[in-house]
């Protein structure tokens, strides 16, 4: 199996430095789209490879950059932003790879200001990952006395410098237009789209912000092509998948597998399934914003429309299991606490409709809920939902809630009925 | 109540940015290096060099989790309480963590020494219960390994 990802990757010892990683094959894609492709072809490359966003969304990234202003009459200053925000509860994949490979982040980020023409990359990161931070700036300026990063890249008329944003912390800085505000030195509430960040983004130029993940899959789509790409994958959808488990599994932790290998063997096979005494109860299948799945889901293959049809999202790819013995209405309470404090406070449904919901939640959870309560939670998921709020914090806060109450009601209603949490 | 040196090294970084105000993150973090926290005069003092009202730039401090506008102590613990953490017992370290310092979330001890705060996902979900003492991540935590961990730092 491959896995071009993380094939460099081995936590026991120290990532490769920038002699180790051209030993490996590192900086192949930078010298062959300098000397083979115009800016275009790459951006096509990625389009018929179909490799969709892994930051969340899904979307497609070829497609995405098509969109960026191209030629003489574009602006001169255009910008790469990688999301290296990675906040959603959860999720922990983007990680492995910024500490495990940081010149395959950078490598990736050259490759794919070339196919936009950006002058300017950041990497937007978290505060807290300090080893990724610490490691990034080192391959950075290896990469810089190498040639690879500023004027004139390897003798090139393609000029690109680098740099990292260390983020302050706010969930809301991991959304697209949030992160281009904290950038600028505002608060990170979202920005109304049309215009988009490609035509208008950071300070008002043509803009990219793309997650690691999907960002360190372009140098191998350069360097094998887009059928090879697809070919990786067990399903429509190409290319190769950190997938993660957290919960109370025996073996919490990521693994870089084809695109669209099913729920049932990530979480049995990889994971070691349930810890023993427990049962799988639920999985939310990409961090905390999608959809509560069940057992009868466990044979659906991990890709964007797979788990679209089952009613939930893949979003990051990284499952967290929830086990029998764990009350679905704490848990839920724990979700919309998250939620209710990240919010931006920008749009009333979400700056006031989640702290209410979660005051049900806690209310519900200390016996003191009544009937109704779970009424007016369900009316909540639909004032929250998709088009009705500023940004999707709060729609994908209500995607937790309203699959928790499709397949967890009875729970709910024990709390009601027993006054109390049968859990505790 | 910025030191010259203090002046200095944020007028340098506003020099690497495009516009001034962009550079008022990071001024803000350079003014808890030095003092930990960002108090109502420093906000003053930053807003003027970042061409920004005092209000907008207060507007932008509160914004973000970890620049703190109330003095903390010479530790920030960082808890991981969200979902994962959750399910596998932060509940239980936070518990232990308050009994041992004596102080509730949002609370620094009386000899200055930790402030107790809770955080959002630290992306290290398959070490949980997490949690971060100032730049230093602490994974699989247990009550022992807190107390352990409460003696290692000064």
């Amino acid at each position: 199996m491959e896995r071009p990802l993380t094939r460099n990757i081995d936590p026991e010892r120290e990532p490769n430095d920038l002699v180790g990683y051209e030993k490996a094959g590192g900086y192949q894609a930078v010298r062959k789209v300098l000397k083979d492709f115009s800016p275009e072809q790459v951006t096509q490359l990625v389009k018929d490879a179909d490799l969709r966003g892994r930051g969340g969304a899904g979307f497609s990234t070829g497609v995405k950059w098509s969109f960026v202003p191209m030629g003489d009459d574009a602006p001169k200053t255009k910008y790469l932003v990688c999301n290296a925000d990675e906040m959603e509860p959860g999720t922990f994949k983007d990680r492995v790879l910024m500490e495990g490979d940081p010149h395959q982040l950078i490598e990736a980020m050259i490759v794919s200001a070339y196919a936009i023409q950006a002058s300017v990359g950041i990497i937007f990161l978290r505060w807290a990952y300090k080893l990724c931070e610490a490691r990034l700036r080192r391959a950075i300026a290896e990469a810089e006395d190498a040639g690879y990063l500023g004027k004139n890249i390897i003798g090139s008329d393609f000029s690109f410098e680098l740099a990292i944003h260390s983020s302050a912390g706010r969930y809301m800085c991991g959304e697209e237009t949030g992160l281009l505000n904290a950038l600028e030195g505002r608060r990170a509430t979202p920005r109304a789209k049309p215009p988009y960040p490609q035509i208008s983004g950071l300070w008002g130029k043509p803009t990219i912000v793309q997650n690691v993940e999907t960002l360190c899959n372009v140098p191998h789509i350069v360097n094998n092509g887009a059928e090879w790409f697809k070919g990786l994958s067990r399903t429509e959808e190409g290319g190769t998948k950190i997938y993660g488990v957290s919960g109370k599994v025996k073996w919490p932790g990521t693994w870089e597998l084809p695109m669209g290998t099913p729920i049932r063997e990530i979480i049995e096979e990889h994971a070691g399934g349930m810890q023993d005494g427990l049962r799988l109860r639920g999985l939310l299948p990409g961090g905390a914003s999608t959809d509560f799945l069940v057992e009868e889901h466990l044979d659906t293959p991990m890709d964007f429309a797979s788990i679209q049809k089952a009613g939930s999202r893949m979003g990051t790819g990284t499952i967290i299991v929830l086990d029998d013995q764990s009350c679905p209405v704490g848990v839920s309470l724990n979700l919309q606490q998250f939620f209710a404090r990240e919010s931006c406070g920008w749009c009333t449904p979400c700056r006031d409709g989640l702290p209410w919901i979660q005051g049900l939640l806690q209310a519900l959870e200390d016996g003191k809920g009544c009937d109704g309560d779970l009424d007016l939670l369900e009316q909540h998921t639909k004032y929250l939902g998709p088009g009705l709020t500023f940004c999707a914090l709060a729609p994908g806060a209500m995607e937790p809630l309203q699959s928790a109450l499709k397949y967890f009601r009875g729970d709910f209603e024990r709390h009601i009925r027993e006054r109390a949490c049968p859990w505790r | 109540m910025l030191s010259k040196k203090e002046r200095q090294e944020i007028l340098k970084e506003i020099g690497h940015y495009p516009t001034k105000r962009a550079a008022c993150v990071e001024a803000l973090k350079l003014v808890q290096k030095h003092h930990r926290w960002v108090s109502d005069e420093a906000i003053q003092e930053v807003a003027e060099m970042v061409d920004m009202s005092p209000a907008d730039l207060d507007g932008v401090a509160t914004f973000f989790n970890l620049i703190y506008r109330r003095p903390v102590g010479r530790h920030v613990i960082l808890l991981c309480d969200s979902v994962s953490c959750w399910l596998l017992g932060c509940g239980y370290i936070c518990r232990h963590l308050s009994e041992r310092l004596g102080i509730g979330l949002g609370e620094t001890t009386a000899d200055d020494k930790y402030t107790l705060l809770p955080m959002a996902c630290l992306g290290t979900c398959d070490h949980a219960p997490a949690l971060m003492v100032d730049e230093d991540l602490h994974q699989d935590m247990t009550a022992a390994k807190v107390d352990e961990l409460l003696e290692a730092y000064d």
